[in-house]
């Protein structure tokens, strides 16, 4: 089966005054037409910067270094501008963590909706105006708030307004980066409501950022674990989860406390990020890892499938 | 629990309300943010105050440090009114036995100074120790919450430590000088995943070795009944219901903690879940609002509902619910 969107060998640098940090290292990632990919990981680990990559929309001082990403089969890294244009929001959308930074406070929302369809498809203004008010419907919002400004919507509406405007040109890939992150949980879970019906209506993929493990437990078919630029685990979520192999993901998963079920004392994981301009020899999780040993601190592991069909970047499973 | 003396009662909170003004103030243009709120908070005991954005929960803490005046109501301290408190031992005094932790570790830190700085200054305003014994004690505090190498740690600044470091830093600040409560206000949400259940472990060492009592302001109920004996749900201002935390967070009475509860995301769980309150936008809760605050978007809500809120109902020696409709479940 073919897949809608091929990573191979990605690397993605900051390049800074103090050295050049690696954020995304040889990542390798597919997903299929249809499927839900979650990326989870702590902040710094790279997971955004992989999102942005994925449509060029990284910024310098970032720069991919190695690596293709084909779309299709087609290189995005090749892409001309012009090219891009046409395959930027047409085919794959973002939704940025924040929609109350992501929305223009000075302009109201159906004027951003219509602009992103009239700026891609190049049609009349009252038919992208219709549009509009069809996009705001389906995550719905009345057609009254076409003339809201965002600062007048509540923070699950304006979420909902930038799902639309991701939703605008029918993409096949939406990259959601944090999309509840900033949310109170009832709201989250009326945008997951939404979520789940509009997959199921379109059909579109999505790549899923969090660093909420149990959100990502729910929504995501397949799980990569990301750690300092590296992936670290990946496989279906059932595995991940039920079955996790590297010493961080099975930490990571020990670092959320459970509603139901037994209340006994977690242990979270010990230390702290490591800092990308000073990643040591070896694998990188070594500082904080239980199990680390002498091989560890010599020889970087690689990403190498295991008995539960999860591939896993560890020397001990 | 019952064989075991209760230990005593530290800050007590009866009725409190909080209102501020909104727009450009009329007298009587002001929105209730705490609406009649009581609680307990027992030596070295936990209670966690669980709500979204809005309903009242770090309002209700910076009344209690004094950041806020109270509107009205009984705030007692050590089994004396607050006022008579302060009068007679001077609001140093309160303030060092009542400390706050902020959520955002990045800006409660000031970015020129040193971490030493930030430890010893509460020591010396509070004259906690003498000039000769600053360092040692500076350094068995960072150690206490876990930043060791200590001399070298003490000698950074805060953008040179991670987010769990320098919240670190901030709880070896407020327990510096001896506090008999710690607010804590969303003391995990801004860290990350890994390092959180480090600074929850942390707090429930201080509490259970030093008998420090905690109010966790969260909007995470999973870490609400990890780190507190007790928990209580507000909802526009009002504690709507409140508890010991397993039987709150496992036996939720009201509609709107059932709420709250049904729509946290589960693995493996997938798919649409209905939520069990209709839409509806939370009300701007004001002195002359009548009934209860979630009747609007309430699926049991009869018209009494939005006449009166009716009083706490005890559900289980140690379970409380204001609502109408506790006994049509």
């Amino acid at each position: 089966m073919s897949n809608l969107i091929e990573i191979n060998n990605l690397c993605v640098d900051y390049v800074s005054p103090n050295g050049v940090a690696r954020a995304v290292n040889n990542v390798s990632l597919t997903i299929a037409p249809g499927e839900t990919v979650g990326i989870a990981g702590e902040s710094g680990c790279g997971k955004s910067t992989l999102a942005f990559a994925i449509s060029r929309l990284h910024k310098a001082p970032a720069l991919i270094s190695e690596g293709e990403i084909l779309y299709k089969g087609q290189d995005v890294l090749k892409m001309s501008d012009r090219e891009l244009r046409a395959f930027r929001w047409n085919e794959v959308s973002i939704v940025f963590q924040s929609a109350m930074n992501s929305l223009n406070p000075v302009i109201t929302i159906g004027e951003q909706l219509t602009d992103v369809i009239i700026a891609h498809k190049q049609c009349p203004y009252q038919q992208a105006y219709d549009r509009a008010v069809e996009l705001l419907s389906i995550v719905g919002i009345h057609a009254d708030r076409m003339v809201s400004y965002p600062h007048q919507l509540s923070g699950g509406m304006r979420q909902r307004v930038v799902i639309a405007v991701a939703l605008a040109l029918e993409p096949k890939l939406i990259i959601m980066d944090e999309p509840t992150t900033a949310l109170d949980v009832v709201v989250e879970r009326e945008i997951l409501n939404e979520l789940y019906e509009l997959k199921e209506k379109f059909g579109f993929s999505i790549l899923f950022i969090s660093h909420d493990l149990s959100l990502m437990g729910e929504i995501a078919d397949r799980i990569g674990v990301m750690y300092a630029g590296n992936l670290i685990e990946l496989g279906s979520a059932a595995e991940v989860f039920g079955n996790p192999q590297h010493p961080y993901t099975k930490g990571l998963i020990s670092s959320f406390p459970t509603i139901h079920g037994p209340k006994e004392r977690l242990y979270g994981i010990p230390g702290n990020p490591v800092n990308l301009l000073q990643i040591p020899q070896g694998c990188n999780y070594q500082a904080r890892c239980s199990v680390c040993i002498a091989k560890c601190r010599q020889i970087d592991p690689v990403l190498t499938q295991v008995g539960n069909g999860s591939l896993v970047s560890c020397h001990l499973v | 629990m019952d064989n075991v003396a209760t230990p005593e009662v530290i800050l007590s909170v009866k009725n409190l309300v909080k209102d501020f003004p909104i727009g450009q103030s009329s007298k009587d243009n002001v929105m209730r943010a705490v609406n009649d709120v009581t609680f307990e908070l027992r030596k070295g005991e936990a209670l966690a105050i669980v709500g979204e954005s809005g309903s009242g929960k770090s309002t209700g803490a910076r009344v209690l440090t004094r950041i806020y005046d109270k509107t009205s109501g009984d705030v007692q301290f050590k089994g004396q009114p607050l006022a008579d408190y302060i009068q007679s031992n001077g609001s140093l005094e309160y303030a060092r036995k009542v400390q706050m932790i902020f959520q955002d570790p990045f800006s409660s830190l000031n970015p020129v100074h040193t971490i030493f700085h930030h430890v010893a200054r509460p020591l010396l305003i509070h004259k906690r120790v003498n000039k000769a014994g600053l360092a040692q004690k500076v350094y068995q505090l960072l150690e206490m919450v876990g930043l060791s190498p200590v001399k070298e740690t003490a000698e950074k600044y805060p953008h040179e430590l991670s987010g769990g470091q320098r919240q670190r830093v901030a709880i070896a600040r407020a327990i510096a000088v001896d506090p008999e409560v710690i607010l804590a206000d969303e003391p995990i949400s801004m860290l990350d995943v890994s390092v959180r259940l480090g600074i929850l472990n942390l707090m429930s060492d201080l509490k259970d070795k030093h008998g420090i009592s905690f109010m966790y302001i969260t909007h995470d109920i999973a870490t609400a009944r990890y780190f507190a004996e007790k928990t209580a749900v507000m909802y526009v201002g009002h504690m709507v219901e409140w508890g010991d935390s397993d039987s709150v967070t496992q036996n939720p009475q009201h509609p709107y903690s059932q709420l709250l509860l049904s729509a946290v995301p589960e693995v493996g769980n997938r798919g649409r879940r209905d939520l069990m309150a209709k839409k509806g936008d939370i009300p701007l809760w004001r002195p002359d609002s009548k009934g209860c605050p979630f009747a609007a978007r309430c699926l049991k809500a009869t018209a009494v509902c939005s006449e009166s809120i009716p009083d706490a109902v005890q559900i289980q020696p140690n379970h409380f619910a204001r609502c109408h409709h506790l006994a049509d479940a």
